[in-house]
């Protein structure tokens, strides 16, 4: 049914909420429509009305620079709708046309004074390449070879250029092999080597290339053009006429694939990612009602319908692997679901890959804020998945936080729906969110295991807690930064910083960056913390101070100031201090100073300031905590 | 009840011009609508292409200065179209 058969105006129901001052319901309805109508018109009208709305919702700020071979503009509408409603107010300013190499080599240029946190450098092959793209017939085969080093040496010059002027996230355009090769079926015939190059053969080099300078910087990521062209339909992606009236090479109807791709990696570098996805188990899990269709009833297998299923299951358990924690909310018998989890023989997902379950008959909005809370993490950390249109209806009206996932009608989309996700896009991964759910299982114990002991003391002793404190080293460095972005609870200043500025500050003089990794009987958590800090002449200032969620009150946050404090101490500052910034979600770690004897000097605004006399007081080392420190290799 | 070509137009017009849909009319242009400059005229076409999943000839671009003649180009490529 087309959405402008529908009863409702959401436009007119926005405009009326916006007009009574009623933003987050005025958000709800623009982000509908926006679901309801994913087009160009929808796409004006939602980004005008959030632009009135911003200062009053919770939205993540992002300036997006977008360095360009071709008319990107009327993207950017799509791009800002799409970003609006996954909570994102995006700022976007392009360069010229073809302008990009002098911006990015222009330390003065435009771009850099735009101060972008991400940038994305949009490029056609014919643009890079041109002799390749539009005569490669004509060319010897030196000529050819030398073409892929010539771009291939262009883009790394590029990318090195922007690395030593910026430190924000760069996003670089793979480039799209031509619909049709110069040399028709004869392209596929040519062997694929330096000498021998075809067309399609020389562009593939390219991209390979491209791929290793990529890895080889911080904070350089390759969105697959080619790929994301070749999923749409190569023949349907172009336009010609309008390549050549407005520089425009998009069809009108595949600007919005471009616009989601784009989302998917703005969404993971705004830290507006899931960490849990909670799903509802009939006719989401599995086709049929397990209470009333039975373990032989349900639909879930290698065979129609229920491969359509299986197919969810599998991108649910690619998502686990990714580091996203799954979690249940149905409303169900236990026994019936569990005896289906446990024993049906298609099943791909077991209980054991779920971190939380709240299988019952409460309210759904309810559930999520109890699986929340048992996974230590904020609502805003979930998504929601579920069939029943009702369901979802209700938990976007009691929990606008959550990530409420639109199932199409079709299960056999389910899978594509869930993989096509923003906020389940990682741009790295840790070995901690490989092994995450596995992290979360040993959790499970540990919590059974404390409700065992007199005293928390005992507690601790039995953990046989051991940490391992050390300077940033290479292979530290994703995870201390992923650290920063995500950590929102126990963290006292909440400043995010990418790997290239954590980089920056391990290498400047006077300036600390440590890591601190624990493990325990059950278990290693992996990297779960940070401090940096930075000496003046007597004082050493802690800048960063965090701890992941899942490892908070097991005293090892006193650990690393002991450790931190200790330190400034034997380079001789007779002071350490540092700000709390309180933030919606950091309370906490509000108390931390106050509990470790720090004394407040001042309070502003911001914040408190806390200092503690090195020459007076030390920070003891919690006693059933065994520390290992590394000197490690300094980035 | 489906809305009509004029209707459907008038809402991509009223989203993307930031003007109310009551007053956009057959007469509204690229004259009496400040907004409808040359980067929302692009925006503009592409927007119908997509809606009406049609393509305009870059000469049928240069016809489209008014909201009653896109109309009618409108529904004279949806007529021709095979469906």
């Amino acid at each position: 049914m087309s959405a402008t058969l529908k009863a409702r105006d959401l436009r007119k129901e926005a405009d009326e909420l916006i007009a009574s001052g009623s933003a987050d319901l005025a958000a709800l309805r623009l982000a509908e429509l926006w679901r309801n109508e994913s087009g160009a018109g929808a796409a004006a009208f939602v980004v005008s009305r959030y632009e009135k709305l911003r200062e009053k919702l919770p939205l993540a700020r992002y300036r997006l620079a977008i360095l360009r071979s071709f008319t990107v503009e009327p993207v950017i509408p799509l791009l800002r709708a799409a970003a609006f409603a996954s909570g994102i107010d995006l700022t976007v300013q392009f360069g010229d046309f073809n302008a990009y190499p002098q911006e990015i080599l222009d330390e003065e240029s435009s771009l850099y004074r735009f101060a972008p946190d991400g940038a994305i450098l949009a490029t056609r092959t014919a643009d890079l390449a041109p002799d390749v793209w539009s005569h490669y017939p004509d060319l010897a085969q030196a000529a050819v070879a030398e073409a892929v080093q010539r771009v291939s040496k262009s883009l790394e010059q590029w990318i090195k250029a922007f690395r030593k002027r910026s430190s924000a996230a760069l996003i670089v355009h793979s480039l799209e092999q031509p619909a049709r090769p110069s040399t028709g079926v004869l392209d596929a015939q040519s062997g694929f080597n330096e000498s021998a190059l075809s067309q399609s053969g020389a562009i593939q080099q390219i991209n390979q290339e491209l791929r290793k300078i990529v890895a080889a910087h911080r904070g350089v990521y390759l969105l697959d053009y080619d790929a994301l062209v070749a999923r749409h339909g190569r023949l349907r992606w172009h336009d010609e006429r309008k390549w050549l009236t407005a520089r425009m090479p998009i069809a009108a109807d595949q600007l919005i694939h471009l616009s989601r791709e784009w989302l998917r990696f703005v969404v993971p570098l705004a830290g507006k990612t899931a960490k849990v996805l909670v799903v509802d188990l009939d006719n989401t899990l599995w086709g049929g009602v397990i209470g009333e269709d039975g373990m032989a009833g349900i639909q879930i297998g290698a065979e129609y319908p229920g491969a359509a299923y299986q197919a969810l299951q599998r991108a649910l358990l690619d998502l686990a692997r990714r580091g996203i924690l799954l979690a249940i909310c149905s409303k169900n018998n236990l026994d019936d679901a569990l005896e289906a989890l446990q024993n049906h023989p298609s099943m791909l997902v077991r209980p054991s890959h779920f971190a939380a379950m709240r299988i019952n008959w409460h309210d759904k909005a309810l559930n999520l804020r109890e699986i929340a809370s048992e996974l230590n993490v904020g609502v805003d950390a979930l998504a929601f998945l579920d069939d029943n249109p009702m369901e979802r209806e209700q938990v976007r009206a009691a929990l606008p936080q959550v990530n409420v996932i639109d199932l199409p009608p079709d299960p056999l989309d389910y899978a594509a729906t869930v993989r096509d996700a923003p906020a389940f896009q990682r741009l790295v991964l840790s070995d901690e969110d490989q092994q995450r759910t596995e992290l979360y299982a040993a959790q499970r114990e540990r919590s059974q295991a404390q409700q065992s002991f007199q005293s928390k003391e005992d507690f601790f002793r039995y953990l046989e807690l051991e940490v391992e404190i050390a300077p940033l080293e290479p292979a530290t460095l994703a995870r201390a930064a992923q650290l920063t972005q995500k950590t929102n609870q126990f963290n006292l200043t909440t400043r995010r910083r990418t790997e290239q500025q954590i980089a920056e500050l391990a290498a400047r003089a006077g300036s600390q960056v440590l890591t601190i990794r624990l493990r325990d009987r059950f278990g290693d958590h992996g990297l779960v913390g940070v401090a940096i800090t930075r000496d003046d002449s007597a004082s050493c200032e802690i800048d960063t101070f965090l701890l992941s969620c899942r490892v908070i009150g097991r005293t090892v946050e006193t650990a690393l100031l002991s450790h931190v404090a200790s330190e400034a101490a034997s380079r001789g500052r007779q002071q350490l201090a540092g700000w709390f910034l309180p933030t919606k979600k950091n309370a906490p770690a509000r108390d931390f100073y106050a509990q470790h004897g720090f004394q407040l000097q001042s309070q502003n605004g911001e914040g408190s300031f806390w200092t503690l006399d090195l020459r007076q007081q030390t920070i003891a080392m919690p006693e059933w905590i065994r520390l290992k420190t590394n000197e490690g290799a300094r980035v | 009840m489906t809305p009509t070509i004029f209707e459907q137009v008038q809402r991509i017009a009223s989203d993307l011009f930031g003007v109310p849909g009551d007053q956009i009319t057959r007469e509204s242009s690229t004259e009496s609508i400040e907004a409808w400059d040359s980067t929302q005229h692009l925006n503009f076409v592409l927007a119908l292409e997509e809606k009406f999943n049609i393509q305009f000839s870059p000469e049928e671009m240069d016809q489209m200065r008014n909201i009653g003649s896109t109309v009618k180009l409108v529904e004279r490529k949806l007529q021709n179209s095979p469906r």
